[in-house]
């Protein structure tokens, strides 16, 4: 026998793909910058959605448009220029049936107590044209859209994975089959097809998951097919069904892994564009129902406000979108540098 | 002799990323110096990692960003390292040029020969367009391409991997350089043509009175060519000298083993002398002993008319056909070797792979312990599968990147439910990892810790699992540097030997094939043109085609004047 030859000298267990890909993510300031703010995002949505934050926010705690502490109250409205009459009151209960009766209404009347809520002048940042926390309001709109914005993108990257890895791996018959597919729904215009599926699925918060995955895993498909059709002839997979590996443990056991980079980067990618269009559905009437509020809705109703000088609630909206969307973005680059297969010189 | 160029204690590093701050830095030259005379050929020989295309590519300032150089490189008097970017980049084309190893990305597929020889006639020499494509003309004709007016208009697909490397070539001399720096300009070439490149290179040498840096990690095609070796090994010159004294009387231990371990068409050991043994003053060791095999042992395998065809969408409904294979007969007995040699395009791996039924045959059958193997049900086929493997060229491609070795070499015990628990296949994969020289600190690693030679390992190892009679061993070896070729090829004759394992070995390499095969098929364009042992074929060729492989095989320094030596 051969002299044994040493194996490199690393710890007792090797560094994987991913580990390596950890280690360089961590080198990256702003990918880590960017990756807390992220992860405090989505804390924020889990704990909004477990009701710790903003659960009360449809209570109507300031005036109308209350504007933002640090505007302070807004000045009284000028009240009507009608002058008041003059003369004595001209007795009426001849002529009005309903006379008799006014004494024993306000006596019924007394037997409630009506308190007068004492609403805010301002509030923290603003209130909405029914006097609702503006601040409250955009966490909870964060907690929809967010949500959306995930899972949609995450049942996209599956269709389209499963897909494209199934177009890809088999061709022939079944790829020519699901290329059809893809062009179908790539030749229409991306709007009339989810103007299109909003008609059927009608609105909520599910429903616009389902609209935007269904029109979104154009983009995945593409490019996992393009990856199962590079990997399907690699010799690594040849070498698998040498010995004996089925299609369904080559795909996903040995091919899926190898690629998973792709659909990851795709699936933060879809975030991003996903919370965006659901901005759209939900500012074009077709998104979330009307007893929910989202990113979306709000920005709707900030059109109108903003002509009157309420500026406040689309400015939240923006500014949080904003931090949210760059950070999720910048993540996203991080990631995919990570993950860069220049790391397949290694392998 | 004035000298052309001198390199002096040359040392380049790479920034590799920081680490806690301090910035890692991988030294690839350690400190290098040799010179080059003029009209002088000076071949830098080395393995992978031995820093020589680094040097190479120091001199013009071709390395990547990361790149940091010290020393002297001077250049009739001027030292190139201090010379500001503007007067290297008119150097470059004009008093040095490069020719690289894979003509077909070095050559930009979307011009024509015409567009990119004129390129640099007009920007360096100054010609008119009508003048430089006359010149184009004149350069292709004396780099031997035929119809070098027609093939002007022609892009760089429509020719051969030879003809695209002569175009390099021709490119590389349009301005007349007094040096040439040739980097493995013919490893991505077949023999034959290998042979053509390199009489063109000697002879354009001679009449344009150039010196040339030659680089390649084959002693063999050094040998032919060189006037002057230098073996580098680790960033470092282990020597210099000429190349008769390197070939006759080399004084560094590395450079002998070097000599002596790659397999050649003269000599005939039982097994390859290692390197690390070599330099150590061990001799190989014979433990087995050359015993002969048995020439009646029984046939495991046996192809009859084995063919296969691609088909190309041709027109609208029409489709070509496209033979790879045309009918290959064959019979390998139990405990033997046949060797398949060919040029690229023979159809020898669509072979091996149609064996295995990785591509599904067109025609023809191959038994196997009496039954075909081409027309199993897939069940039966799948049981079949474990008595039959292969081993594939890449190591690097050839293992998933994303398994640990353990998960790599439980997974077929488990398809195949050898073995009955987890435990037991991890000890069975553990056992055969020593048996390949491993050992069993490998399991939890990735293949990306390992190199080639390990992988290569690793990836037999596998095959060895589902304890196989016939193991295909498609280019097995080719990847691999020389010392880990000789260790790896010693390795499959012990398990030959222990298991009684019979081969099917693929390679387009006759030494290697003549050191492993006990007979050899040659294959041309899909054909069978010759079969015979390995005895009688090397020593009696009865094809023209055979005799022309065999010729154009380098063979190293033979001596001033063609005396074999």
């Amino acid at each position: 026998m051969t002299a044994v030859t040493s194996s490199s000298p690393a710890g007792p267990r090797g560094q994987s793909v991913w580990s390596a890909a950890w280690r360089r993510l961590k080198s990256d300031r702003v990918g880590v910058a960017s990756m807390i703010v992220v992860l405090l995002c989505l804390l924020l949505v889990i704990a909004t959605g477990l009701g710790l934050f903003a659960s009360d926010w449809q209570q109507e705690v300031g005036v109308p448009n209350a504007p933002p502490h640090f505007v302070g109250p807004a000045p009284p409205e000028a009240i009507g220029t009608i002058a008041q009459p003059k003369g004595p009151d001209v007795d009426l209960s001849d002529v009005d049936p309903l006379a008799p009766r006014y004494k024993e209404w306000a006596e019924r009347a007394l037997k409630y107590k009506t308190a007068a809520v004492a609403r805010a002048e301002t509030l923290p940042l603003g209130g909405d044209n029914l006097g609702r926390n503006v601040w409250k309001k955009a966490l909870k709109g964060a907690q929809v859209s967010i949500t959306v914005g995930v899972l949609a993108s995450i049942v996209a990257t599956l269709i389209g994975t499963l897909l494209g890895g199934v177009s890809g791996f088999f061709g022939g018959k079944v790829g020519d089959l699901l290329e059809w597919v893809y062009n179908v729904f790539t030749a229409m215009p991306s709007i009339l097809l989810i103007f299109a599926f909003a008609v059927v699925f009608g609105r909520g918060v599910l429903p616009v998951v389902m609209i935007l995955a269904l029109t979104g895993w154009t983009g995945t498909y593409r490019l996992i097919r393009a990856e199962f059709m590079k990997h399907r002839v690699r010799e690594y997979v040849r070498s698998a069904e040498a010995i004996g590996a089925s299609r369904f443990s080559r795909m996903f056991k040995h091919i899926l892994p190898n690629v998973s980079h792709v659909a990851l980067v795709q699936l933060s990618l879809y975030v991003v564009s996903f919370i965006k269009y659901e901005v759209i559905l939900s500012y074009l009437g077709l998104g979330v129902s009307v007893d929910q509020v989202s990113w979306g809705t709000m920005l709707s109703e900030a059109q109108s406000e903003l002509l009157l000088g309420y500026w406040w609630q689309l400015a939240v909206v923006t500014v949080m979108m904003a931090v949210f969307v760059t950070a999720f973005s910048l993540f996203t680059d991080a990631l995919r540098d990570a993950l860069d297969p220049k790391l397949r010189g290694l392998e | 002799m004035s000298m052309l160029l001198s390199i002096q204690d040359l040392k380049v590093a790479f920034r590799m990323g920081r680490e806690g701050g301090e910035v890692r830095r991988s030294q690839a030259v350690k400190g290098v110096s040799f010179d080059i005379p003029e009209n002088t050929t000076v071949a830098l020989v080395g393995e992978s990692g031995s820093g020589k295309s680094v040097t190479a590519m120091s001199i013009l300032n071709l390395l990547p960003e990361n790149a940091e150089r010290s020393g002297r490189i001077l250049f009739q008097g001027r030292d190139l390292l201090t010379t500001p970017r503007r007067e290297l980049r008119a150097l470059r084309g004009r008093e040095i040029a490069c020719v690289f190893q894979d003509p077909m990305s070095s050559l930009n597929p979307v011009f024509t020969v015409a567009d990119q020889l004129v390129e640099p006639l007009m920007l360096h020499q100054g010609m008119t367009r009508r003048q430089a494509l006359v010149r184009a003309e004149e350069l292709l004709a004396e780099v031997g391409i035929p119809e070098p007016k027609r093939r002007l208009a022609s892009y760089p697909h429509e020719m051969s991997g030879g003809q695209q490397q002569r175009v390099m070539i021709a490119l590389a001399l349009s301005c007349n350089p007094k040096l040439l720096i040739a980097d493995e300009p013919t490893t991505a070439l077949d023999v034959t043509i290998q042979r053509q490149v390199i009489d063109l290179l000697a002879r354009l040498k001679q009449t344009h009175k150039m010196s040339m840096l030659f680089i390649s990690h084959d002693l063999g095609v050094v040998g032919e060519i060189a006037d002057r070796v230098v073996v580098m090994r680790h960033g470092e010159i282990r020597e210099q000298a000429d190349v008769a004294e390197i070939f006759h009387a080399p004084r560094d231990a590395y450079t002998k083993a070097l000599l002596a371990c790659r397999p050649s068409l003269s000599e005939n050991p039982a097994r390859l002398m290692v390197i690390d043994d070599h330099m150590a003053g061990r001799t190989a060791h014979d433990a087995t002993g050359a015993h002969a095999k048995d020439p009646a042992a029984p046939v495991v395998l046996e192809a009859r008319g084995l063919a296969k065809s691609f088909f190309f969408r041709e027109g609208l409904f029409g489709k070509r056909e496209f033979k790879a294979v045309k009918g290959v007969d064959f019979k390998l007995r139990k405990g033997h070797t046949l060797g398949i040699v060919g040029e690229s395009g023979s159809g020898k791996t669509t072979m091996g792979l149609t064996l295995l039924r990785l591509h599904e045959p067109t025609s023809g059958e191959v038994m196997f312990d009496g039954r075909d193997l081409l027309r199993l049900s897939p069940r039966d086929w799948q049981a079949m599968r474990r008595r039959i493997q292969i081993v594939f060229q890449n190591p690097y491609a050839s293992l998933n990147p994303r398994f640990t070795i353990a998960q790599t070499l439980v997974e077929p015990m488990e398809i195949h439910g050898i073995g009955a628990s987890h435990a037991e296949r991890l000890g069975r994969a553990s056992a055969l990892l020593v048996k390949v020289g491993l050992d069993d600190s490998a399991l939890p690693k990735y293949p990306h810790e390992f190199s080639g030679g390990q992988r290569q390992r690793v990836a037999i190892a596998r095959c060895l699992t589902l304890n196989p009679e016939v193991l295909v061993l498609d280019e097995a070896v080719s990847a691999l540097d020389v010392s880990v070729q000789a260790q790896v090829l010693n390795l499959l004759k012990d398990l030959q030997d222990e298991f009684g394992l019979s081969y099917i070995f693929i390679s387009h390499d006759l030494a290697v094939v003549k050191f492993i095969s006990d007979e050899i098929l040659v294959m041309q364009n899909g054909d069978v043109v010759e079969q015979a042992d390995t005895a009688s074929l090397m020593a009696a060729p009865r094809q023209d085609y055979t005799r022309r492989l065999l010729g154009a095989v380098p063979r190293g320094y033979q001596g001033p004047a063609g005396q074999p030596a």
